[in-house]
């Protein structure tokens, strides 16, 4: 159950990170830099705060749900 | 037919739905009303959540929060809505596992204490109050701009409906309920967005309008960052706030959410651990079709109001704007004696006030829209100030009846004296609530925003800790919940209420680092991250039976039924 658990913490690891990277760093900390690009009439750093990250969000849940269903079945721990 | 008629012919039916459904669902056992009997499917529970989630705040203010401020704005989209990765990814599934009614009883078991049980009992209350108190003036008020009936009168009828379904079918009929307030507030919200979208850009998906442009051919946010500088305000697109208080408040509103007491409660109402990972999903997914579209209304509206009033003549405004001059959401006040509506960022010579509410309430007049959708929105801002005060409400009543009474005052209370107990506690809750919707202390406006802060700087660490650190112990974690919270209230106090302190120096240039109340329990919640990290590895490690509570919690097979075990 150790590897499991692992396993587990390695798949938050990388899934908070897109999490952080979307929100706070698209969104907050790079968002003058991204600004400065235009896609239609979206500058993208207020894309990302206002619209994309709240996509990204949803998407990582469900991504979560699929990663975590596979590896419960793997170590025979599901329902 | 007019506007009055249709909005009590929606109002009406929607109300007889909650209260067909409240009389089907209801609560049989304490089971059934504290976690609706542990057997809700996860899609139905996402509904739930969101409805629960989505107060009256989000449904009429949060549009025009974002409207009047721009790109400030995202930190609640970004909060709102980021909080739930943390929930699903983090909590939700641990705490299903651990298969109990609340999150008292998390804390309380988790850290073997009854004192830890009371700090989070203390905590759920005081949270769930300040949270609870604005919900029923969200439905006072909603009542009397649509029906026309004194803010008291409403806030009595919501009370009334609350009651009924609250204290008869516990969370079993609010999850149903909620289900049914989900489906009227999403289309009531979705259905103006659609038409104004579609009336402004051509193109129907509001999400993909504001990116588009007018019939003039500019984008709508290049005319509105146009306008706005034209005016006097900031750039809409770019934000006022400094960067680190955007960073600390978004902060403070995701940890914040994830540790609310009456979503986390939520996750406790499904069958399996896998259900409560992918009921967050669905949660999220009806919410952020609504978060989603928040910003295209608010910008849709911002341009319409500004085209519509800005340098017009005052006796050729159409009759939306007389009709809400009479609420005292827009006022007229013509400085210059010219005839003529100037709306300005530079206080001293703008002559129009407007209530940013106005913005979601006003906004399908300004774009002529039907009657029967302007009603709509009516049905819809109750279905969402009712929904989200019952889900609170139901957590106030199980902390009394049962962290309270049955964990401490009086384990041996039978099953049915414990369900009274809980019936009881809920008809005092609604009435309480009820009494502060009508008589509103001064500070409940100001302080719930603040209710993310108070359960990011208490809630959060207590329960990661216990699930991700197995050597968390009572000591760490009792020390870290009542000095994040102390801190919380201290700064509160000081820079929010000004009741301690000298308010001419607690102004917003000595906030520390530069960080508003509002994003302050980020700090807090760091504060209680470490002293609950350096209390517990002072203190002796918890004992094995607890240990192995951690290790069962993070399996997710033989979840069973809560409370079960």
């Amino acid at each position: 159950m150790k590897a499991y658990w692992k396993e587990n913490l390695g798949y938050l690891a990388i899934l908070l990170s897109v999490w952080f990277l979307v929100s706070y760093v698209f969104g907050i900390l790079l968002v003058d830099q991204l600004n400065t690009i235009k896609f239609g009439g979206f500058k993208l750093g207020f894309w990302f705060a206002q619209q994309g990250s709240m996509y990204v969000f949803v998407i990582l849940i469900f991504v979560y749900v699929r990663l975590m269903n596979k590896l419960d079945k793997k170590y025979g721990v599901d329902e | 037919m007019g506007i009055l008629a249709w909005t009590w012919i929606l109002v009406g039916l929607s109300f007889a739905l909650y209260i067909g459904i409240a009389i089907w669902a209801r609560a049989g056992s304490s089971k059934e009303f504290y976690v609706a009997g542990g057997g809700v499917p996860p899609i139905l529970n996402g509904m739930a959540t969101a409805a629960d989630w989505m107060s009256a705040a989000s449904f009429i203010s949060l549009a025009g929060i974002v409207s009047f401020t721009g790109y400030d704005g995202s930190v609640y989209l970004m909060g709102w809505t980021g909080g739930y990765v943390l929930l699903a990814l983090l909590l939700a599934p641990y705490l299903r596992k651990f298969g109990k009614f609340t999150v008292p009883d998390f804390i309380g078991d988790r850290y073997y204490s009854n004192t830890a049980r009371i700090v989070a009992v203390i905590a759920a209350l005081i949270v769930s109050f300040t949270y609870v108190a604005g919900q029923m003036r969200g439905v006072g008020i909603v009542f009397s701009r649509y029906l026309e009936v004194d803010i008291d009168t409403g806030v009595y009828i919501g009370m009334v409906i609350v009651l009924f379904y609250a204290v008869l079918g516990g969370m079993k009929g609010i999850t149903y309920t909620q289900v049914a307030q989900y489906c009227v507030l999403i289309f009531a919200f979705m259905v103006p967005a659609i038409f104004i979208s579609f009336q402004m850009t051509g193109n129907p998906i509001p999400q993909l309008g504001f990116g588009g442009s007018g019939e003039d051919g500019v984008y709508l946010l290049d005319k509105l960052d146009g306008l706005s500088q034209q005016l006097g305000f900031h750039e809409y697109t770019s934000g006022s706030k400094s960067m680190i208080d955007v960073f600390a408040i978004t902060t403070a509103l995701m940890v914040g959410t994830a540790g609310l007491p009456h979503v986390i409660v939520r996750f406790f109402t499904v069958p399996r651990v896998k259900d409560a990972r992918i009921s967050a999903g669905w949660a999220l997914l009806f919410i952020a079709i609504l978060y989603t579209t928040v910003p295209a209304v608010a910008v849709f509206a911002r341009i319409k109001l500004i085209e519509t009033v800005s340098n017009a003549e005052y006796s050729e405004l159409p009759e939306w704007f007389g009709n809400w001059e009479k609420t005292g959401l827009l006022k007229f006040d013509d400085k210059n004696a010219d005839g003529v509506v100037q709306y300005v960022a530079d206080k001293a010579t703008n002559e129009l006030t407007i209530d940013r509410d106005i913005m979601v309430l006003a906004n399908p007049e300004i774009a002529q829209l039907p009657n029967w959708v302007i009603a709509l929105v009516g049905a819809g801002g109750l279905a969402a100030a009712l929904s989200t005060a019952a889900g609170l409400l139901l957590v106030i009543a199980s902390s009394i009846s049962h962290d309270l009474i049955k964990k401490i005052v009086n384990p041996k209370i039978s099953e049915k004296g414990e369900l009274m107990a809980a019936r009881i506690s809920a008809a005092v809750a609604v009435a309480v609530a009820g009494y502060f919707g009508i008589n509103p202390p001064g500070f409940v406006a100001a302080v719930v925003a603040l209710a993310f802060g108070l359960a990011a700087a208490s809630f959060f660490p207590a329960i990661l800790l216990g699930i991700f650190d197995k050597r968390m112990n009572k000591e760490g974690a009792i020390s870290g919940m009542i000095i994040g919270l102390s801190l919380m209230f201290f700064y509160m106090a000081k820079y929010k209420l000004h009741w301690i302190g000298d308010p001419t120096v607690d102004t917003a240039e000595n906030w520390w680092f530069g960080i508003s109340p509002e994003g302050f329990g980020t700090v807090a919640m760091l504060v209680n991250f470490v002293v609950s990290l350096v209390v517990s590895r002072l203190t002796p490690e918890p004992p094995k039976e607890v240990q192995d509570i951690v290790e069962h919690i993070r399996i997710p097979s033989g979840a069973g039924e809560a409370g079960s075990h």
